[in-house]
């Protein structure tokens, strides 16, 4: 039997409008929309591909996060996952932290992990550390930025998408982590049926302190949370008539040149 | 003075500038470079030029090409007796990948794609963008040592001065101990331009470019400049680029010193990406485009005329 386990993150909707907490310690949360973090649909629709063409094996999708929101999670059911595990935490956790309490929530559920999926990265810290440093934890190998993957008994073939849109060719024989990125595949919508039969899967629960994580795990701390200085404004040359196109091109590349002293 | 190791990527006879970036920030500190594989002479040069005191050669069986086992048990095995307080690494493809899984055999904290830094007393504080680059923090590391750093490519600026060092180089021997997930091809890539995360010129093209041929008036400009061509999800998705070349939210955030945006609207999940490009250009026929309003530099016009027009007066400037 295949274990499967899926890490997500819940990130605010791409749309949002990010403004820092009046003491500048995180970011004000109140009136954000969450979804589930872009590129973890990619790993968990991997998860389900490989479920459909092995029988017996169990998708466990797991986030560490706050519970008063469970939309990516949800979402994860809904598209076919078999059961979830949140890890109930504040919204700043770093890497090192998250990375620990699924390692803690995978060791809880008593099951021998064989493959272990993830996005690439999160679109909210941008850290691109925890599958790396959960692989580490997990003592697996691990591939990210996956964009191919064929499976072949235990043997993998695995896609990693490097500089300039090539490719390094990984070739693994038993568990790994996965790190999906764009392109790996399609993932699917949640359908009605599954929307509803989502609401009757099991969900489990724990505390950091359940899966072992307490404030000394803490390694990275952040504060003084700005927005970025605005630009002033920029120079605008209307070039829509012939008449004005050669002249107005010489000008920028002039500029280019002369004023920002950027070629 | 804090002990500090810059791990450097050895690209042809050179290494990737990134890490004369961190070098020229790090002055005042301690600082070692180390490479898995031989670093260049001509590079060693230059890197004892910008504070290297000594320059390490890390070499050993099974490490010719990259694997996240092999270089991260390599560069952990030469760590082991140096002591260090801090590793460095330009957040490169290999170094997104590669330092937190050697952070993680170290139990130590990583501050990723900082796109600045400073070093009072000996302890690092940075600035990272975050939430894709709407909003700004600072971040420190605690916990056990050494620390680790990734910056971000072309934020920091080549350094202005010198500050000449030793440099001395060693060739060390390393092991890559068990690689469970090894490489067995590398599939090149069309491009032979540096990485969008990398470049230092970028010109992107949207969903005005209408398909995958007209791409080649970008390509036609890029090779004037030297420049890298990017794309917008909306070009991406309706198929005239590949997904490598997706600029944004959901693709790469780059930081060029110019970047040039044709056709390209502005929605906040491309601006995300692109926004702490140094000067940006754009070019669009919609005067309202928003994509002028983070311009340095708007021209409201038809890229299909103006981008050749473009190609054009660069050529005759840069010769
Ligand atoms: C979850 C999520 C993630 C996303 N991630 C990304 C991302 O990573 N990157 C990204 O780019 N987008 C991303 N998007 C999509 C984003 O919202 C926009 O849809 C996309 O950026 C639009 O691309 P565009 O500017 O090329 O196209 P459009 O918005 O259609 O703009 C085309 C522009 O071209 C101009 N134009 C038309 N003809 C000409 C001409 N002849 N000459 C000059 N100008 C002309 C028009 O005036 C217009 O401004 C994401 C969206 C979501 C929901």
């Amino acid at each position: 039997m295949l274990n499967i386990f899926v890490c997500v993150k819940q990130v605010p909707d791409t749309e949002t409008k990010v403004i820092p907490n009046s003491d500048g310690t995180f970011i004000e949360t109140s009136s954000i929309k969450w979804i589930m973090n872009p590129y973890d649909e990619f790993a968990v629709e991997q998860a389900l591909l490989i479920k459909a063409s092995n029988a017996g094996a169990t998708v466990t999708v797991v986030r560490v996060g706050g519970s008063k929101d469970t939309e990516a999670l949800r979402t994860a059911l809904a598209m076919g996952a078999d059961e979830a595990i949140l890890v109930e935490a504040g919204d700043n956790l770093d890497s090192y932290m998250i990375a620990k309490a699924i390692k803690g929530a995978i060791d809880k559920s008593g099951k021998k992990p064989d493959l272990v999926f993830a996005g690439k990265q999160a679109i909210d810290d941008d850290c691109l550390q925890v599958p790396q440093l959960l692989a580490q934890m997990l003592d697996m190998p691990s591939v990210s930025v996956v964009v191919g993957f064929e499976m072949n008994g235990t043997k993998l073939n695995l896609k990693r998408e490097i500089e300039g849109g090539s490719l390094e060719v990984y070739e693994v024989d038993g568990p790994v982590l996965v790190a999906c990125n764009k392109g790996l595949n399609t993932p699917r919508y949640a359908s009605l049926p599954g929307i509803m039969k989502a609401k009757k899967k099991p969900m489990a629960q724990h505390s950091l302190a359940d899966v072992g994580v307490t404030d000394a795990d803490r390694r990275v701390k952040y504060s003084g949370f700005t927005l970025p200085p605005e630009k002033p404004a920029g120079k605008k040359f209307e070039a829509m008539e012939e008449g004005q196109r050669a002249g107005v091109v010489k000008d920028v590349v002039g500029l280019l040149r002369n004023e920002a002293k950027v070629i | 003075m804090s002990k500090v190791l810059v791990l450097a990527e050895i690209q042809g006879d050179d290494v990737k500038s990134v890490a004369y970036e961190i070098l020229g920030k790090l002055a005042g500190q301690s600082i070692d470079v180390a490479a898995i594989g031989s670093i260049p002479a001509a590079a060693a040069e230059k890197l004892a030029k910008h504070g290297a005191e000594n320059i390490h050669s890390l070499k050993g069986d099974k490490l010719d090409h990259y694997t996240p086992e092999g270089w991260s048990n390599a560069l952990k095995n030469f760590m082991s007796d140096k002591g260090y307080d801090y590793v460095f690494s330009g957040a490169t493809a290999t170094g997104k990948d590669l330092i937190p899984r050697l952070a993680g055999m170290f139990d130590a904290g990583m501050a990723s794609e900082v796109v600045n830094f400073t070093f009072d007393g000996g302890t690092f504080a940075g600035t990272r963008p975050l939430f894709a680059g709407k909003c700004l923090a600072k971040v420190e590391i605690q916990g056990p040592k050494p620390h680790f750093v990734t910056v971000r490519p072309n934020a920091l600026g080549m350094p202005t001065s010198e500050n000449a060092k030793a440099g001395a180089t060693n060739e060390a021997s390393v092991d890559a101990g068990t690689i469970r997930a090894f490489v067995k091809e590398i599939v090149k890539g069309a491009s032979e331009k540096l990485d969008l995360t990398e470049a230092n010129v970028i010109v992107s093209g949207g969903r005005a470019m209408k398909n995958a041929e007209n791409f080649k008036i970008l390509n036609e400009l890029a090779d004037v400049i030297g420049a890298t061509v990017g794309a917008s999800r909306a070009a991406v998705d309706s198929g005239f680029a590949p997904h490598a070349m997706q600029v944004g939210q959901t693709g790469k955030t780059v930081s060029p010193s110019l970047y040039i945006a044709c056709g390209i609207s502005g929605a906040i999940q491309h601006l995300a990406g692109m926004r702490t490009s140094k000067v940006i250009v754009a070019i669009n026929t919609d005067p309202d485009a928003p994509i002028f309003t983070k311009a340095d530099y708007g021209i409201v016009g038809d890229l299909f005329e103006i981008v050749p027009l473009m190609t054009k007066e660069f050529k005759a400037l840069l010769g």
